[in-house]
């Protein structure tokens, strides 16, 4: 009439037991001998400095995560957007990892470097002073938090990441905002940046193709209010980057400089909007000079 | 008279704080639905989006489901094995526990101290509470089934069971963590490890907090609601066996196109689509007894809680594996088509079922007639208005949004920027902000509604109880 398993719950426990142990076993715990081998391995990528760590921590608190991911996938738009796809090795030291699940903001994997230092800061403190229209929180009292240094020598520790007197000394005095944008610029930063977000094309024409388009100066002007008024002003004046005003460029240098940016000074690239939208900026800008 | 003198009063307790918990839950995610809106309601550094969201899902899962899964097994458990429960004793404990441990894991979310793990955010002196729970209802369970007058265990209590072990199982697995203060530990294991145990974990507290234990309830209440029996009784041995067996595999669909191993994400994928057949038995099931019974629809207002509550399962469990596809996954993830899906589940299925369960209870629990079926009618629509609206918006959203993410130009540009994106989603999210409003009006009629048959209902003539 019934199964042996339907009048004792003991052999039904069992069952049950096994039936779930089969795919965690397979799915869950044989995963471990695939992941964060010898063959994962990066050689740039290294532990969280002190400073990092506490921003990481910070970042943990304050649940970013809920709103920004972690991991590039390799999916063209995906590459273009954020940059080179992640792997494994990027994540061996992240405890917890930190991949999210859901963008309402953007994914942060490759944000380091990207921006200047200042950019984040004021970003933190005020985002929609630099972003028009987004719904992030504003994190200004991260300034008014220092970090406590005792801490954090005990979570390096914990984590045996490597460190040094002098890295905890230096913790002194520094804030919970020096430490989340310390961590803001070492994400993605131990993978030689790949960016895989050169537009291809023909070459690059040497004078711009709307020269005398009043649309496309519309066009411009949009663009600079949504890509560089942040940094370069709403009068080209300058503010975290330099002024606009009184650049003394050709029309082709202007181009590259915005199409593929400057690393080293701050200047993200901004290939990925395509060449004809860059022309359209560097037909705005010089539009402005004085 | 012979009848065993069953403890109805811990089955009121609970009922009684779930319900306070799953307001909360839904005011803290009607909050966060107009943070999305407007940043200026964020008010650091407690009342973030950041903090408050994971608040809204612990109070959802923890409080409202899980708290109301301990009032029913509780009540199903006697009933099922005619004896009363093992321990009243400890169940009272469990009671009061539960709620310290609720009201800890909510202040200390709020200052931060979180693991940052989906759906496992509670720090690991929380964490140790929760075990603790954990292990005092199952015994209770356990010792009431070991110790039962029933010679058959019924197909609720097979998913009760399992649910038992699943959940320890997954949850002490994920809490492994090395403890550096009083409020923060790290993870056991790092980067794609940690990622694939986490969604190991996080799927099948689907499985298992918010699949079996429904279910469970779903098979006790609907034949005790129409007064016909299940429908087939091999057909329910099959699908909780295939369901238990093949929900574990697919954890990593999760993680469709991240850096964890190809196979791993084939199987998940793979396990991800044959789990339909299991959770269709289910859904099958339930139709294939209204037989002959389906006027009831019109004349029973608990067979609609039911009926729609099965019906939002079978959605959901074509959508979910839908969604585990690659090609699919590579377009929809990140997106908010996915708080749509969630939000079917949780809103649809899960709360409907437990609607429909309290309302059998209500008589059984006060003594007295239930006070209004209008009343009871007027919450069925309002919810279910609230979760159509909530789950069709965010759907449409998040195609949307992902066509917008993935818009590439004729010169291989990105046509939209991020911003640009997260702008057109503003007039969704105000519509979603609304479906809360819709949803929560319908569950202070349902409240109201309990609370008016406690102290006016009119007394139930004693053959019933």
């Amino acid at each position: 009439m019934y199964g042996s398993w339907e009048i004792k719950p003991s052999v039904f426990l069992a069952l049950a037991a096994a039936a779930i142990l089969v795919g965690t076993v397979v799915t869950m715990v044989l995963p471990f001998a695939w992941i964060n081998t010898e063959a994962d391995r990066i050689e740039g990528v290294t532990p969280y400095t002190p400073l990092e760590l506490a921003g990481r921590d910070v970042y943990i608190r304050e649940g970013c995560n809920n709103c920004h991911t972690q991991t590039i996938r390799p999916l063209v738009a995906e590459v273009l957007r954020y940059g080179d796809y992640s792997r494994a090795g990027e994540f061996v030291h992240d405890r917890p990892h930190l991949w999210g699940s859901r963008r309402t903001g953007p994914d942060l994997a490759r944000i380091g470097g990207k921006y200047p230092d200042a950019w984040h800061y004021q970003h933190m403190a005020d985002p929609t002073s630099m972003v028009p229209r987004s719904n992030m929180p504003a994190y200004a009292f991260l300034n008014a938090r220092e970090v406590d240094p005792e801490l954090i020598r005990r979570k390096m520790g914990v984590l045996r990441f490597p460190y040094t007197v002098e890295q905890i000394s230096g913790l002194r005095g520094k804030t919970e905002m020096d430490a989340i944008v310390a961590y803001m610029q070492k994400l993605g930063t131990g993978m030689e940046q790949s960016v895989a977000a050169v537009v291809a094309a023909p070459a690059v024409a040497e004078e711009n193709p709307f020269a005398d388009d009043a649309q496309a100066l519309r066009e411009g002007a949009d663009l600079y209010r949504q890509h560089c008024v942040a940094c370069h002003g709403a009068q080209l004046q300058g503010g975290i980057g330099p002024s606009l005003n009184a650049l003394g460029m050709g029309d082709a240098d202007l181009f590259q400089v915005i199409f593929n940016g400057i690393v080293e000074y701050g200047m993200p690239a901004y290939a990925s909007l395509g060449q004809e939208r860059v022309w359209k900026m560097v037909g705005y800008i010089q539009s402005q000079q004085d | 008279m012979d009848k065993p003198t069953y403890n109805t009063a811990i089955v009121r307790s609970f009922i009684h704080w779930s319900l306070l918990w799953g307001v909360v839950a839904i005011l803290v995610g009607i909050l966060i639905s107009f943070q999305l809106v407007n940043p200026n309601l964020n008010l650091p550094p407690y009342f973030t989006y950041g903090r408050l969201r994971p608040l809204h899902t612990n109070a959802g899962i923890f409080g409202w489901a899980i708290g109301s899964f301990f009032a029913l097994y509780f009540y199903m458990v006697q009933r099922l094995c005619r004896r009363p429960l093992w321990s009243d004793g400890l169940a009272r404990f469990q009671l009061y526990l539960f709620n310290f441990t609720i009201i800890v894991a909510a202040v200390t979310l709020l200052m931060g101290f979180t693991q940052s793990k989906e759906y496992h955010e509670l720090e690991w002196p929380v964490d140790i509470l929760v075990v603790v729970l954990w292990v005092i209802f199952s015994i209770n369970i356990l010792m009431t089934i070991f110790k039962r007058k029933e010679q058959q265990m019924y197909v609720s209590l097979w998913f009760m069971g399992a649910s038992l072990i699943g959940v320890a199982i997954l949850y002490l697995v994920n809490s492994a963590a090395i403890p550096v203060s009083l409020f923060k530990s790290y993870s056991a294991y790092a980067g794609a490890n940690d990622a694939n145990v986490q969604w190991w974990y996080g799927h099948n507290a689907v499985a298992m907090v918010l699949t079996l234990p429904p279910l469970a309830i779903f098979y006790y209440f609907l034949p005790k609601s129409t007064g016909v029996a299940i429908y087939s009784h091999r057909l329910s041995i099959v699908a909780f066996w295939s369901l238990v067996f093949m929900y574990l595999w697919t954890g990593a669909h999760h993680l469709l196109w991240t850096p964890i191993p190809d196979w791993v994400q084939t199987l998940a994928m793979a396990f991800s689509i044959m789990l339909i057949a299991p959770s269709w038995g289910s859904v099958i099931n339930g139709y294939l007894s209204m037989n002959g019974q389906w006027h009831q629809m019109r004349e029973n207002y608990l067979v609609k809680f039911l009926i729609l509550g099965i019906t939002f399962y079978g959605l959901q469990t074509l959508q979910g594996p839908l969604q585990a596809v690659r090609s699919f996954s590579a377009f929809i993830h990140y997106t908010e088509w996915v708080p749509g899906h969630v939000h079917m589940g949780a809103l649809g299925w899960v709360s409907l079922v437990l609607f429909a369960a309290f309302y059998y209870l209500a008589p059984r629990i006060y003594g007295r007639e239930l006070y209004s079926i209008p009343l009871a009618n007027l919450h069925f629509w309002l919810v279910l208005l609230g979760q159509l609206i909530y789950s069709v918006s965010m759907w449409i959203a998040g195609v949307q949004q992902a066509g917008m993410w993935h818009a590439i130009g004729t010169d291989g540009s990105l046509t939209y920027s991020f911003m640009e994106s997260l702008v057109a989603m503003y007039p969704y999210y105000w519509v979603r902000a609304l479906s809360g409003v819709i949803y929560i009006a319908g569950v202070a009629v349902f409240i109201y509604n309990l609370a008016m048959t406690a102290r006016r209902g009119k007394p139930l003539a004693p053959a019933v109880a």
